[in-house]
């Protein structure tokens, strides 16, 4: 299972709540992911650094790079240990590495980020984050990135989760009933690249396709109504000599023709 | 303390774990007696206590307290309670000079900005005293209550962020702990509230609940205790193991029993 989360890469939301804690499964992503050989940054926030790195072994803890919000924060003790730009500077620092192979940046958490920073710009940054591997005209190619943000859902109002939420490849919620925990994993699939298309013409029962004669008699057809430049042409310079149009009429025993105008009395 | 809530808890004076943020919530009942109990519970335990306390006076803490067991007299002068009394030292702020910022200078500020000042408060009361040698085991932090601090216009996250600086201090570093009392505003919708409880709620490691009964005021019974273990130190434990018990409060004791147990039912 935790294969499949982190197989999409991008952003996967960890939705828990009080009674059902979601930092456990956060550790267990960012432990699976440093036993795939990434490089794990965490942004640590709730947590002391200690009480994160409890459980893990040795080598699992030399591939973490813990940056530390936790113990000041807000920089209330005015000293130069102070990480500079906040915590979204240190997120912008970790996607400007050199080193081309994939990293996992785990948010501890971003319910913390919610709080303290505007919706916007947090949903910005990770927007530039987690879409940095598809960005064009790079020179270096960069490894793919895995955003782990855990969200506490009472927290904050729908506004700002779906936000997030549509933000996220995948999205994990946490619930369960009388001791037994359950996740319920939603994968939203990545948008396409269009040399990738399906072809919606395969496994039909019924004959989509065109032969070449017939696919170039449907690109040769003009539509009637279609406005093309020759229509336009005609309507701008009639031709001379082209006769105006004649209504040929045989009246019947029945009918009253008067040739007198009938709106001649009109005054417009 | 009552030795009923001690038993429930699994814990003694003398042998309770350090580093925990334990939340008392109450809603639609008073959840003080909570309050009552752990003060003596670490005033027994010989711990350092600083208490802020911003709904009630000394006097009535002191009154409960001996029928507890404890004399919040006697453990200020010693120097093991340190004693912010919110209702007191509010006016104080109006009247003090401007030379070091009051715990409470929030008060004179228009927008009430962040809880430094109390911060700063609670660590240099709780900080360990250089060159003796250790008299108290390990330091305690104890507020009543946080809901205050809202009422008196201080925003929910400067609350939580207030929080989160004394875990780090209290906890984290001086390897103590702290209890923290939150009213659930339950049916009112109040927002603020919520996202302080939830808050709090995320950052604690036991969470005590004292509701009402559903059914209203009974005689016999008082109220109801949920009891909730979250974020165990061994992610093989079992987790968020959750209890709920009923209870009445009679002079100097609270009696504990499980849902329709109770000793008039029976």
């Amino acid at each position: 299972m935790l294969d499949s989360l982190l197989s999409l890469g991008g952003l996967v939301l960890l939705r828990d709540s009080v009674e059902w804690e979601g930092r456990s499964l956060l550790k267990a992503l960012v432990k699976k992911s440093a036993l795939c050989g990434e490089q794990v940054h965490i942004l640590g926030c709730e947590v002391s650094e200690e009480e994160f790195r409890e459980g893990f072994d040795s080598d699992i803890n030399n591939r973490l790079v813990y940056h530390d919000f936790f113990r000041d924060p807000l920089n209330w003790s005015k000293t130069e240990e102070a990480l500079p730009g906040g915590p979204l500077g240190a997120l912008r620092a970790i996607c400007k590495r050199t080193d081309p192979g994939p990293v996992t940046i785990a948010l501890d958490s971003l319910s913390w980020l919610l709080l303290h920073l505007p919706c916007t710009t947090l949903c910005q940054a990770l927007h530039a984050v987690s879409h940095q591997d598809s960005c064009p005209g790079d020179s270096s190619p960069v490894g793919k990135v895995s955003v782990l943000g855990l969200l506490h859902e009472e927290l904050h109002g729908p506004g700002p989760v779906g936000a997030l939420s549509s933000l996220a490849q995948t999205e994990v919620t946490l619930g369960g009933t009388k001791g037994q925990a359950s996740a319920h994993i939603l994968c939203r699939r990545p948008r396409q690249r269009p040399t990738d298309q399906v072809d919606p013409t395969t496994h039909l029962t019924f004959n989509l396709h065109l032969s070449k004669k017939e696919r170039e008699a449907r690109d040769s057809l003009i539509l009637p109504f279609q406005f093309s430049s020759e229509k336009q042409q005609a309507l701008l310079r009639p031709r001379p000599g082209q006769a105006t149009s004649h209504i040929f009429y045989e009246p019947d025993a029945y009918d009253d023709l008067d040739q007198e105008d009938p709106d001649d009395d009109l005054d417009i | 303390m009552f030795v009923e809530l001690n038993n429930l808890l699994n814990t003694t004076p003398d042998r309770a774990e350090q580093g925990k943020l334990t939340l008392l919530c109450d809603a639609k009942t008073d959840g003080s007696f909570l309050v009552h109990h752990f003060l003596s519970f670490y005033l027994k335990a010989n711990c350092k206590v600083c208490f802020v306390a911003l709904f009630q006076s000394f006097s009535h803490y002191n009154i409960v307290g001996q029928k507890l067991g404890v004399n919040l007299t006697v453990a200020r002068e010693r120097g093991q309670l340190v004693f912010l009394e919110g209702l007191k030292s509010a006016v104080d702020v109006f009247f003090q000079t401007q030379e070091e910022p009051h715990p409470l200078q929030f008060l004179r500020e228009a927008n009430a900005g962040n809880l430094k000042p109390l911060f700063e408060f609670v660590r240099e009361a709780l900080k360990p005293v250089d060159g003796g040698e250790a008299r108290w085991t390990y330091p305690v932090l104890l507020v009543d209550d946080l809901s205050v601090l809202l009422s008196l216009g201080v925003g929910a996250v400067a609350v939580l962020d207030f929080i989160h600086y004394c875990r780090a201090t209290v906890c984290w570093e001086l390897k103590g702990n702290m209890v923290i009392l939150v009213h659930d505003s339950g049916d009112v919708e109040d927002e603020e509230n919520d996202i302080l409880l939830n808050g709090v709620s995320h950052q604690s490691h036991l969470i005590l609940r004292a509701e009402g009964l559903a059914t209203g005021f009974c005689r016999d019974v008082h109220g109801q205790l949920r009891i909730l273990w979250r974020r165990p130190s061994q992610p093989t434990a079992q987790r968020d193991q959750s209890l709920t018990y009923q209870y009445k409060i009679q002079d100097k004791s609270v009696s504990f029993f499980a849902k329709g147990m109770s000793p008039a039912v029976l």
